[in-house]
């Protein structure tokens, strides 16, 4: 009898608590979780590469090179022999990796930016964001492009140059909403009690703005795998031998294998729209609000 | 209204000033030496230094800024590092291939996006509404050079309907008047020419619209959903109209203006996105080239590249703020 009531009163807490609020209204959303659990198994398979395919992603046997799917390669083999589905779950690591760290920097400066445009106002914010509209006035992957000529080829330079470009995204979505937050009597009450600049940003507005970003950031993390993927294929991005599905669409391209193509760009899909999918499911939950 | 039209196109300056600028300054701040690139991995220290001078890089920062800028309104944007033919000839020659390519691109964007839009909208919950959004779905996920392959190895690998690569069958090119083959061929009356050239770009210009369609039919159906349940779409109905005069003319003109905000913003991304169907399709514009002048490390093609695109993209966005200004006579201009 008391451990019914002790888990009634465990589910009660739960809603009651702002995260458990939003995991409930999540947890509904079908669509949602399945895209949770798929990214999550994505991310699981990518750890454990290893453990879950016995192929090495880049000794191929030549003899085998360019079949097609079959019982021992499900994905067919490459160019080099190499087994497809075992480059897709490493070339996982590369996507899921550079999505994550080249949102991580936009978030950071667009956070920074954004706050400082926000809250100080006037020449503040007019340098600021007449910086960041003539920035949005060269077509994103243009600007990647360039920023790719200037810092050279890799992985590294790929989230740094895909980073900055999506800056300015994040620097209007924080900018907005700062300024609506910021006019709230507690931020009035905040500085009025003798509280520094930045202390009162970073703790009395910025926790008040984190659903609006959480969802771009979500968001961001698509665009910016399909970024990555566009470079890799452009051959300026990731590059061979490293299984990076835009760079593994790019080198097989030239080998007529319907296979080759086929599999690394329903990887990149299937993540991207996981991505999407999650964002507009993470949206509806945060903040029913912005539901239409 | 005039005022407004004039004042937009006065604001232009410095956006375009700004625009050079950061291009400048990106390709010349952070770049590693350009003489020491154009040179080769085996130049002698002597070498590169001649050519700093040469180039004028040892000048400081703001006199190069000055003198590029100087050549730039003179129509002069240097010279290609790898053809040494002057980067305004080598882009002319390649940018009315990518204006043709984006603008095919964009009419069957808007043209599919809307029409699905307020179809989707008018038969909310039904079957076709249902593949439609997920279609969308699909089309915003989707890499267009990933699509762009498979349209490939679909149409001209097994059915062999559409030639995979190139604007045209050679020889058959038209006589030059707006370096547009489409119209071109259309001008001259010449059939030949523009049977070829539209077989040619229904492939690239599909991909390439793929991801736009998709936003614009999204928008379209949202603003659609909020139109046919204003008021004044009731007292339409009310007052005996036909649905589709109800629906294409009162509730579809007033969902047009935030539509034509997402279809000129869509710009930015089909010329972007054009690099990518430009190498799929083997289309020889400026994307093309772009990536070429990058792994040549031709700074002075990448820069010329980057600022028409950027400049063209500035001029259609203006354009599409003007037409605002036709479409809604409410908006004020101050």
């Amino acid at each position: 009898m008391s451990a019914t009531v002790n888990t009634e009163a465990a589910v009660e807490q739960e809603k009651n608590s702002p995260f458990g609020e939003v995991w409930q209204r999540f947890k509904k959303n079908r669509i949602a979780m399945a895209s949770l659990i798929l990214l999550v198994t994505l991310t699981l398979l990518a750890i454990l590469a290893p453990l879950v395919t016995s192929y090495d992603p880049y000794v191929g046997q030549l003899p085998q090179a360019l079949k097609g799917p079959s019982a021992s390669h499900i994905m067919g083999t490459d160019e080099l022999g190499r087994d497809i589905y075992t480059r897709i779950i490493y070339g996982a690591r590369i996507s899921l990796w550079v999505g994550l760290l080249a949102v991580a920097v936009a978030l950071a400066a667009g956070t920074i930016l954004g706050s400082l445009a926000a809250y100080y106002g006037r020449w503040a914010d007019n340098l600021i964001m007449r910086f960041m509209d003539i920035m949005l006035a060269i077509p994103s992957l243009l600007l990647v492009i360039a920023f790719m000529m200037v810092l050279g080829k890799g992985i590294e330079n790929a989230i740094i140059a895909i980073g900055i470009v999506s800056v300015p995204e994040y620097v209007r979505i924080v900018r907005s909403s700062v300024l609506a937050v910021k006019e709230n009597d507690y931020v009035q009450a905040a500085r009025a009690i003798g509280n520094r600049d930045l202390a009162i940003i970073a703790r009395h507005i910025l926790p008040n703005i984190t659903t609006p970003v959480i969802v771009k950031a979500t968001l961001g993390i698509s665009t910016a795998i399909l970024d990555t993927a566009a470079l890799g294929f452009l051959g300026l991005g990731v590059q061979p031998p490293y299984a990076e599905w835009g760079t593994m669409l790019g080198v097989g391209r030239n080998c007529l294998a319907p296979h080759i193509v086929f599999f690394p760009g329903l990887a990149i899909t299937v993540t991207v729209l996981a991505f999407n999918l999650l964002g507009d499911g993470l949206r509806d939950a945060l903040d029913p609000r912005l539901k239409c | 209204m005039t005022r407004y039209i004039i004042k937009r196109i006065l604001l232009l300056a410095p956006v375009l000033l700004g625009i050079s600028m950061f291009v400048f300054l990106v390709l010349h701040l952070i770049t590693t030496d350009p003489a020491a690139l154009m040179q080769g991995q085996h130049a002698t220290t002597a070498q590169i230094e001649a050519l700093r001078r040469e180039l004028g890089l040892n000048d400081p920062l703001y006199l190069q800024f000055g003198r590029f800028l100087w050549q730039l309104m003179h129509g002069d944007l240097g010279h290609s590092l790898m053809t040494k033919v002057p980067v305004t000839t080598e882009m002319l020659a390649r940018f009315p291939a990518t204006i043709e390519l984006t603008f095919a691109a964009l009419l069957i964007a808007t043209v599919v996006g809307i029409t699905v839009g307020v179809i989707t909208a008018v038969k909310q919950y039904s079957m076709f509404d249902y593949l439609s959004m997920a279609g969308a779905l699909a089309g915003v996920s989707m890499p267009i050079f990933w699509l762009g392959l498979m349209l490939i190895i679909l149409f001209s690998g097994y059915l062999g309907w559409l030639p995979a690569a190139g604007r045209i069958d050679i020889g058959l090119e038209p006589a030059r008047v707006t370096g547009l083959y489409l119209v071109d061929s259309l001008i001259t009356g010449n059939w030949p020419a523009f049977i070829s050239s539209l077989k040619h770009i229904i492939l690239p210009a599909a991909a390439l619209a793929s991801y736009s369609m998709a936003i614009i039919a999204r928008t379209t159906r949202s603003i659609m959903l909020e139109m046919v349940r204003q008021d004044y779409v009731r007292t339409a109905r009310a007052k005996g109209l036909q649905e589709s005069v109800v629906i294409y003319r009162h509730a579809l003109r007033n969902a047009m203006i935030p539509v034509v905000t997402v279809i000129g913003l869509q710009m930015g991304s089909l010329l972007g996105g054009a690099v990518l169907t430009e190498t799929v399709f083997s289309w020889p514009g400026i994307g093309g080239l772009l990536v070429n002048a990058i792994l040549a490390a031709d700074y002075p093609l990448v820069q010329g590249c980057v600022l028409l695109t950027a400049t063209f993209f500035v001029l259609v966005k203006l354009l599409v703020d003007l037409l605002y200004a036709f479409l809604d006579p409410r908006i004020l201009y101050s």
